[in-house]
């Protein structure tokens, strides 16, 4: 199980400015070993956010996304103390979720 | 029954443009970029351009509406960050590519119920490259735009 991810979600005005860190070596491929053997590709492909109950976004990523993923979303209309939850699925179907409470 | 598979982009509760979209049958829930299966054909792409039909969006219109943030020079091409931002009203997805990646497209988010149409994302820069930020609304027009942006390092291989 990968470890959790960082999520840091803030309200200005009605205006949820949330972060994410995942935690994930987004191995693209290409890169090899140190015995010379390319290491397979392990990324993250599906991310999904919801704020409050609500599926606010979706995404698709693939292997140019850096390694342990950051991402930056803002999401109108949230309240301070709404839940925001967070889950990935990488390519070899393992996935992860994790919750954060908006502040105000 | 996993929440997150029971997509609103497919279902009923959703709102706004998207809605409107759904229920003006100008939208078919497919249509949004990221809402079923990862987009093999479009991520596995080794072209821009193949990436780009594989999403639909062959064509678009280049927009100043869209603010693509993005260093000049990135010294460090394996952590680039890169922020997307559509003015353009009812954009319902956004879309982004590295076009001398080895695999061009690097992410495509749906935004609704709220959701702003803006992503921060850090990307890998295999070299000095356009990055080019595509911009679907929810009458299925496509809209970009691109930056230079210079790789002193490059963050693919190693």
């Amino acid at each position: 199980m990968a470890d959790p991810m960082k999520i840091r979600a803030s309200l200005k005005g009605d205006v949820a400015d949330i972060r994410v860190m995942m935690s994930h070596p987004m191995e693209n491929g290409q890169r090899k070993d140190s015995a010379g053997n390319t290491i397979p590709h392990h990324f993250i492909q599906q991310i999904w956010v919801e704020v409050g109950g609500k599926m606010v976004i979706q995404g698709q990523t693939g292997t140019s996304i850096s390694r342990n993923p950051v991402f930056g979303f803002k999401v109108k209309g949230a309240k301070a103390g709404d839940k925001v939850v967070i889950k990935w699925r990488d390519n070899k179907g393992e996935t992860r979720s994790d919750e954060a409470t908006i502040t105000a | 029954m996993d929440m997150f598979r029971r997509s609103l982009l497919k279902g009923v509760s959703a709102s706004g443009a998207l809605a409107a979209a759904l229920a003006a049958g100008i939208l078919k829930p497919t249509e949004v970029l990221a809402a079923d299966e990862w987009n093999r054909a479009a991520f596995d792409s080794k072209d821009a351009g193949a990436a780009l039909k594989a999403i639909g969006a062959s064509s678009a219109t280049d927009s100043k509406d869209i603010v693509l943030t993005a260093p000049e020079i990135a010294e460090n091409g394996a952590v680039v960050p890169i922020t997307v931002l559509s003015n353009i009203p009812n954009t319902i997805s956004i879309a982004l590519l590295s076009l001398k990646n080895p695999l061009p497209l690097a992410a495509a988010f749906d935004f609704s119920e709220g959701a702003m149409p803006e992503m921060q994302v850090r990307v890998r820069l295999a070299e000095t490259t356009a990055v080019r930020a595509l911009v679907k609304t929810a009458d299925g027009k496509f809209f970009a735009t691109q930056k230079e942006v210079k790789v002193t390092v490059g963050g693919c291989g190693g």
